[in-house]
């Protein structure tokens, strides 16, 4: 099968996660397929960046499209925004995870930064590509409340950066942020908003806590799990925009994540910790499903394993588990090693995936049934991802749209971003 | 399983010994000179350092302290809690035996009475060094009492005025008191009393992940009891850089111990017999029953009592003595050292400090304690050490900074010593070969970061250091491979 071919089957596979696995009467797409799945709304941000992908490609009608994007946006502006612990949302964000149905928050989960930045990103990607009248007017004007109401200030919370969360029962959640993640797009929307933005300085406090390294022989701003690396990719352009870090190190972040890639394949060929199947075409380490608190002897030597938490390289944790969708999603970063990684693990593993879409987590290591640890059904992140990122590769069209995104080029001038297409006139 | 047994003799013998080093029953307090060129007030490690160096330049010297000599270091700290983790290292390796070939048919039980009796031992025979009679005999004059300032220039030891030219405060520093509701009540251990227990506890609560806690918690989970730790803040060791605190993190795990991030501990009752741990985290509440509570949040300065302000000396109650980067407090005759006065309150700063002290006190040098270059560690397995500056700090004062990484699990040494976990990341001023700092977790990274606070102290470079030759295989290989890292990164590498 050609590149093309696979890629077509692959992100169609992918993209079709999201129609199946949504409520058609509220848009909300459930966190994986397992039974009883409650809504993310990162999820919901993804999908919404889809449907202009899947118009482009012919899988879904402009009309159908507009019809979910609106169904989706009016329950986010209809749902309630309160203090209430049963709340959808607080301050314009929103909780993390929805009851399917309803709407309503789930399992006491935080209101969570990132993935209502997520949400926004997917709302605003949108507004920028339904751009006719009627319908498609209502869609630009809803994201637009719908960013407006965010309140970034808040959650700022009188600190130098953002928390990660919030929680009725206790306030502000009292993680560490600290170092490179994937928020840089959480201080680039913030930034941009004109009704409540974080300050300037913000992102100058989030940057300091970097570490600029040369690491298995690759100078890289770190961050360990490869999804931080491609989060904010999917939705912006980084090649050869750079902010006062980027102009410093004469690099960039795209740059970077390619960096970062071939710090996870070095891993993958080094292999130090002997796990089965890791190798030069086959890393991937990363936030996702995992095999469960267990351990196991195996090789003379004792295994731990974890279930969903956040794995990275080359510090740890790893326990020999691989997301099967990672290698693909670095495809705007460097073709020749997503393919030939992603060609290899479907021959050496093809279990991993089934109905041309990856599961979220896979570990040979754990050979219990004899071809290895294999997460149950599939998870909306991972797919939603995908799809972008192939797309990102194919054709640029989700970059192409935000490029035009005047709350993004915003943010990014806030952030100190210059250069490239963001000083080309707009 | 623990054995719990009664000392033998042979440890009476030993405490008797290590008494008679420390702080002799009959002792008595000498007649004064007219006037010291030094009088010390504490003989912790900061106070020894000061006396001997003090000594050494034939100056007079009084050293004044009203408990023990050596301090918390000795007595109740880095001496006893090394080798206590030393024990515990042993039932690691025992514990992976079977990785190497050397599986045991069954797990040896803990004789906790002979962990302790080994551990006094140790104390007796490292208090040798430091003993009464060796300071008697290099002049020291040692009085055993309290002591306070009368006025600028005159201390009371006991009711024995002694008059100084110049002096040093060296009181040291003791466990902060506990601040947790109803913890006073049901009693708890810090990091001192913990040496004096008789029974190893088989559940042990430890409040406070900084580098005690994480010490002991892992040291007393090795030994045998379940422990759980309790830390509110995201990390633990919350100075150090987030993949050090990680690995420690994912270290202490594997070992067994219960961690508990990001969570406070609101209360602690007291409930059929076992004591309980009231925590929160975010808005989950719930209670952790242990039989023992170790207290490790920190430590307060001793500065009650010293009559600071007769001699002039500003200090606020709870808080570290002023001193100017030449340790002199506001009276500029007296000076401070070690725990009373530094931030960082480890044994190699204390001795550091007084040695600084001492110089500018009495051989009219003008040494500033801001350039040192201070390496320090916590003896956790892996052990994680420091010397320098941090990424973060280099950020926030605008100096580009880049880290040159060498992960353990690449260097031969560590892979065929079992001992694999860990890194070694050197810190360079971007642009050019000078090493600000380094953060080393290995092993013994106690012993790898002292080749880099040489190097750092003898202005050598990374180019200089990528051509050192250092033994094969050996763990310290990793410094020079990190060189060879920053080399391979030149443009201008040539041969």
């Amino acid at each position: 099968m050609s590149d093309d071919a696979l890629l077509n089957r692959l992100q169609r596979g992918a993209f079709a996660y999201i129609t199946e696995y949504a409520n058609a009467q509220n848009g909300l797409i459930a966190d994986t397929s397992r039974s009883g799945s409650p809504c993310s709304i990162a999820v919901v941000g993804f999908a919404l960046s889809c449907y202009p992908v899947a118009v482009e490609r012919g899988w879904m009608s402009r009309t159908v499209a507009v019809a979910q994007t609106l169904k989706t946006l009016h329950f986010f502006w209809n749902s309630p925004q309160s203090e209430r612990p049963d709340a959808t949302g607080f301050k314009g964000f929103y909780y993390h995870f929805l009851d399917m149905k309803n709407g309503r928050r789930v399992w006491q989960c935080e209101l969570s930064l990132v993935d209502t930045t997520l949400l926004v990103a997917g709302m605003l990607t949108a507004a920028c590509y339904f751009d006719g009248d009627g319908a498609e007017a209502e869609i630009r004007a809803l994201s637009d409340a719908l960013y407006r109401r965010v309140d970034w200030q808040w959650a700022q919370n009188g600190r130098e950066t953002v928390s990660q969360g919030w929680k009725p029962e206790c306030g502000f959640l009292h993680y560490g942020w600290e170092g490179y993640n994937e928020a840089t797009i959480v201080y680039i929307l913030g930034i941009g908003s004109p009704t409540h933005p974080l300050s300037i300085t913000s992102f100058a406090g989030w940057t300091s806590t970097y570490q600029w390294e040369n690491l298995l022989g690759q100078d890289v701003l770190y961050s360990g799990p490869l999804f931080t690396h491609l989060f904010s990719h999917a939705w912006i352009d980084y090649r050869g925009i750079r902010d006062q870090f980027m102009r410093e190190t004469r690099s960039d972040y795209f740059e970077n994540s390619k960096n970062a890639i071939a710090v996870h394949r070095e891993y993958g060929a080094r292999n130090p910790r002997g796990y089965e199947g890791y190798g030069r075409n086959l890393w991937g380490i990363t936030a996702g499903d995992g095999p469960g608190n267990r351990e196991m002897r195996e090789s003379s030597r004792d295994r731990r394993f974890f279930g969903y938490m956040s794995r990275g390289v080359p510090y740890g944790p790893d326990d020999g588990t691989i997301a099967p969708w990672a290698m693909l999603a670095t495809l705007p970063f460097g073709s020749e090693a997503a393919l030939r990684g992603t060609r290899h693990l479907l021959q050496a593993y093809p279990q991993v995936c089934a109905n041309d879409r990856f599961s979220s987590g896979f570990n040979p290591t754990l050979a219990a049934r004899g071809d290895g640890w294999l997460s149950e059904g599939w998870y909306g992140l991972d797919q939603g991802l995908l799809v972008m990122m192939i797309e990102n590769y194919r054709s640029g069209q989700i970059w192409k749209i935000t490029r035009e995104c005047a709350v993004i080029r915003a943010g990014l001038k806030g952030a100190g971003f210059e250069g490239g297409w963001l000083s080309q006139c707009h | 399983m623990s054995l719990n047994v009664p000392a033998p003799e042979s440890d009476q013998a030993d405490q008797d010994d290590y008494l008679r080093r420390v702080r002799p029953a009959a002792w008595k307090n000498p007649v004064p000179k007219s006037v010291y060129d030094l009088v010390i007030l504490g003989a912790g490690p900061a106070g020894l350092a000061a006396a001997e160096s003090a000594a050494r330049h034939g100056r007079s010297v009084a050293l004044v302290e009203r408990d023990r000599l050596g301090g918390n270091s000795l007595n109740t700290g880095s001496v006893p809690s090394k080798a206590l983790i030393a024990t515990a290292g042993v039932f690691a390796s025992i514990r992976d035996g079977e990785d190497f070939g050397a599986a045991l048919s069954r797990k040896p039980p803990t004789d906790f009475a002979a962990v302790m009796a080994r551990m006094r031992r140790i104390r007796t025979r490292i208090a040798e060094y430091h003993s009464v009679d060796r300071l008697c005999a290099r002049g020291v004059d040692v009085f055993f009492c309290d002591g306070r300032f009368i006025s600028a220039n005159t201390l009371l030891a006991g009711d024995t005025p002694l008059s100084f030219t110049k002096a040093i405060i060296a009181t040291g520093a003791r466990p902060r008191p506990a601040n947790i509701p109803g913890l006073e009540q049901i009693g708890y251990l810090t990091s001192e009393s913990i040496f004096d227990l008789t029974e190893l506890p088989k559940r042990l609560g430890v409040i406070g992940g900084g580098p005690l806690g994480c010490e002991l918690a892992q040291a007393f989970c090795r030994l045998g009891s379940q422990v759980t730790i309790v830390q509110n803040e995201p990390k633990f060791l919350p100075r150090e850089e987030r993949d050090a605190a990680e690995l420690l993190s994912m270290s202490l795990s594997r070992d067994g111990v219960e961690t508990r991030l990001n969570t406070t501990v609101a209360g602690a009752h007291k409930m059929n017999g076992a004591k309980l741990i009231d925590a929160i985290n975010e808005d989950l509440r719930y209670s952790i029953p242990v039989d023992e509570i170790v207290l490790t949040t920190g430590r307060v300065p001793n500065v009650e009592e010293l009559g600071l302000e007769a001699a002039g000396v500003d200090c606020e109650p709870t808080q570290d003595i002023k001193v100017d980067d030449f340790l002199r407090t506001t009276n500029h005759d007296i000076y401070a050292a070690g725990d009373v006065c530094k931030a960082l309150k480890f044994t190699n700063v204390a001795e550091a400090s007084a040695r600084l002290a001492v110089r500018n006190a009495l051989g009219g040098k003008t040494d500033r304690q801001s350039h040192l270059a201070i390496p320090w560690c916590t003896y956790c397995d892996p052990e994680i050490a420091h010397v320098g500056m941090h990424v973060r700090e280099a950020r926030r004062r605008a100096i580009p900074v880049k880290s040159y990484t060498v992960m353990m699990q690449d260097v031969d040494r560590a892979i065929t010593d079992g001992k694999d976990d860990g890194f070694v990341k050197i810190y360079v001023r971007d642009g050019t070969d000078s090493i600000m700092g380094a953060t080393i977790v290995a092993s013994r990274a106690s012993e790898l970061i002292n080749e880099v606070s040489v190097i750092m102290s003898a202005g050598i470079g990374m180019r200089q250091l990528a051509n050192i030759i250092h033994t094969y295989p050996a763990q310290s290989d990793a410094i020079r491979l990190a060189a060879l890292a920053y080399m391979g990164n030149q443009p201008d590498f040539a041969w």
